[in-house]
């Protein structure tokens, strides 16, 4: 029923409740049911408040379900030590932030290495597929630059090329282009789309109706509950 | 085989059949290894700890100046106590052997008006030397008085010419035939007296370099003579080198028996004792029992301190003044660097919940936070500690000291402020391990 019989699902979510012990308790998911297939590319839309960043923390492993069950890679991760998930989340899933949380006094190729050293990625692998990550995202002669000194569309350039370098299984997104204009966000969408047709599973939150529907597959958040665009 | 042995490798080895039987059946089933383990060197090694930490700390420089600037003051002043005791201690040790402290005086008491130039109360017997050299520690002993020549005056040769101008001469003293190895002279040229030309008053005199320069006696070996008044005395040597009573160079020195018998000289005035290290307080108490047995306190004796009270109170004064003020440094500096590192804490929200989402475990997260503080304390206690050292050796060059500085000790109080580092840090690394990625994420780097 799970791993070996559905091997090219990435993601399942079962009947997952996440609830924030109030007073008031605020149930942000409320019984979400979602298979995500390797190669996808899913965008969620909502409004404000609505649970998508919540959502997309649990996919990443950085929270848990109240209640339900999250399978990645068909491997139950609410029976896993605090250990195991941090490892997991090293290697499996890449993060795109809106704000890019970039390390303001790191090189630019400091700031994509960062990424290999939690991931086990082999060390003698690092620094060319640090390069190469950079150089696919069109940043090879930006190596040298601090964060501060790039434009708003490179600096989400470097952090997409530091979420891909330690090849994950999933690349979750909340809202990348919140914080570009229209023409940088189509060239940021553009590269994640590029990303998915090399078969990277591919997580975008977005408000921006004309980023959602590049994707092949969409869904929508309206108070915790999932209903499917398409 | 035996049914123990037997029972044994059953369950030392279970098995292969039991083994596959076992699995299908197993309860607690867990799903296939989550994470393939990685190779040990392409994790988060001390290697990566280390270059992420001096990064972290590399960023403030002029914070990290203050930050360190408490460890450094508290190292320093350590580094310099210990430097210092340990220096005063090592002079104390040179003075030791010195002569100040191989030499005992022995001088009549006087009977004391308020300018202390009383008459004497007693006087020193002839045969002190004798008495104070059977005591344990006295090396050598050696009376010296000075002689009143009743006007007669010093000459090398017996011409009286009124017309001479009149020139006072070299003084004229009186010693025993200890004289010389009591107070460290030398002879350059000739011989001292004996104790045969004291008991015989014969009529010889040794010379004081200055003195033998002054009367133009160079050589002994044709048995020069100098006048005193008319009489003639032999000049048997020349003597140089004293390290007490350097008056004797200038002077002429008869024996004691001669002086008593040519110049009716009463006593003498000094008794000069060569003692062994570290006998200066015992025979300065013995010595004036030995020539006066009823009376000891009619002598004034000027003996050395014995040398481990010396060295005691000169090091316990320097330790508890400087030692509080660096302990008290020390703490300081361990509360600054808890301070910053809290702040930087609060600071890298952002990136500790970034490191976090990138794979980061809690004890990743805290061991960079210790490493960093532990690398400002080890930075604090190394400049630290050359300041210390700078500070002993420079204050040794004014005070024309040796410092003696243990290498080691330095070592330590710079690793002491590691140690600072690690307790300080200790707080601030744990509250950053315990920061939720989400919460942290929020926040901006
Ligand atoms: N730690 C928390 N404690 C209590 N309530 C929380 C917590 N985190 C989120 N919530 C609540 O859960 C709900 C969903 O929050 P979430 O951040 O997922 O919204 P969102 O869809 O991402 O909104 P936005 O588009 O503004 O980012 C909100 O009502 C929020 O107040
Ligand atoms: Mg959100």
């Amino acid at each position: 029923m799970t791993d070996s019989q559905r091997p090219d699902t990435v993601v399942e979510l079962i009947d997952v409740t996440r609830s924030f012990p109030g007073p008031p308790e605020v149930q942000a998911l409320k019984g979400v049911n979602l298979a995500i297939n390797r190669g996808d590319y899913l965008s969620i839309v909502g409004p404000s408040g609505s649970g998508k960043s919540t959502l997309l923390n649990v996919l990443g492993l950085l929270d848990r379900p109240s209640v339900g069950e999250f399978l990645l890679d068909g491997v139950r991760t609410g029976a896993l030590s605090e250990e195991e998930r941090a490892a997991l989340r090293g290697r499996s899933i890449g993060f795109v932030f809106q704000s890019f949380h970039l390390l303001p006094r790191r090189t630019v190729l400091d700031n994509v290495l960062i990424s290999t050293l939690y991931s086990g990625v082999p060390r003698a692998e690092r620094m060319p597929r640090a390069r190469a990550a950079l150089d696919r995202v069109g940043l090879g002669h930006r190596l040298g630059f601090l964060p501060t000194t790039l434009s708003g569309g490179e600096r989400q350039r470097v952090a997409i090329a530091r979420a891909v370098i330690a090849q994950p299984r999933l690349l979750l997104a909340d809202e990348p282009t919140g914080n570009l204009d229209a023409q940088t966000s189509r060239e940021v969408m553009d590269l994640f789309e590029e990303l998915n047709a090399d078969g990277l599973t591919l997580v975008v939150i977005t408000h921006d109706s004309a980023v959602a529907e590049r994707a092949r597959r969409g869904i929508r958040i309206d108070d915790g509950r999932v209903s499917v665009l398409r | 085989m035996t049914r123990a042995a037997l029972w044994r490798t059953s369950t030392w080895r279970t098995p292969t059949w039991l083994g596959r039987l076992k699995k299908p059946f197993g309860k607690a089933e867990r799903p296939p290894r989550p994470v393939n383990p990685v190779k040990r060197a392409d994790r988060f090694t001390v290697q990566d700890l280390m270059v992420e930490a001096s990064h972290g700390i590399g960023g403030h420089t002029g914070r990290l100046v203050m930050t360190t600037m408490g460890t450094v003051l508290g190292i320093a002043s350590l580094v310099v106590t210990i430097g210092f005791a340990q220096t005063a201690a090592g002079q104390i040790a040179r003075q030791f052997d010195s002569v100040s402290a191989t030499q005992v005086l022995v001088q009549p008491g006087k009977a004391g008006n308020m300018f202390g130039s009383g008459t004497p109360k007693t006087s020193l017997p002839w045969d002190a030397p004798e008495r104070v050299e059977r005591l344990a520690g006295v090396e050598k002993a050696g009376l010296v008085g000075q002689v009143d020549a009743a006007g007669a005056r010093i000459t090398a040769v017996p011409v009286n010419d009124p017309s001479a101008p009149q020139s006072a001469g070299p003084p004229l003293l009186a010693g025993s035939a200890g004289l010389l190895d009591a107070v460290r002279g030398s002879v350059v040229t000739g011989r001292f007296f004996d104790a045969g030309h004291d008991a015989r008053a014969d009529r010889v005199v040794v010379l004081g370099t200055r003195a033998a320069e002054e009367l133009g006696v160079n050589r002994v070996d044709r048995q020069p003579a100098i006048f005193i008044g008319d009489r003639a005395y032999t000049v048997i040597g020349i003597i140089d080198g004293v390290q007490r009573r350097t008056d004797m160079l200038d002077a002429v020195i008869l024996p004691s028996g001669t002086a008593r018998a040519d110049f009716g000289m009463g006593s003498a005035q000094e008794l000069h004792v060569r003692i062994a290290i570290g006998a200066g307080s015992v025979v300065g108490k013995q010595a004036p029992i030995a020539l006066d047995p009823n009376t000891p306190d009619n002598f004034d004796v000027i003996a050395p301190q014995s040398g481990s009270e010396l060295q005691q109170s000169v090091q316990a004064d320097v330790n508890i003044v400087f030692l509080v003020l660096g302990l008290i440094a020390l703490l300081a500096g361990g509360l600054g660097i808890a301070n910053v590192t809290l702040l930087s804490v609060s600071e890298r929200v952002g990136e500790i919940g970034l490191r976090r989402a990138l794979g980061a475990t809690r004890r990743e997260i805290r061991a960079q936070f210790t490493v960093e503080s532990v690398v400002i304390g080890l930075l604090g206690g190394l400049i630290g500690a050359a300041l210390g050292v700078f500070a002993v050796v420079g204050v040794s060059l004014v005070q024309q000291w040796t410092p003696i500085i243990d290498l080691p000790m330095v070592l330590g109080c710079a690793v002491l402020g590691a140690v600072v580092g690690l307790i300080a840090g200790a707080y601030p690394a744990a509250k950053a391990s315990k920061i939720e990625p989400i919460s942290a994420l929020r926040q901006g780097v």
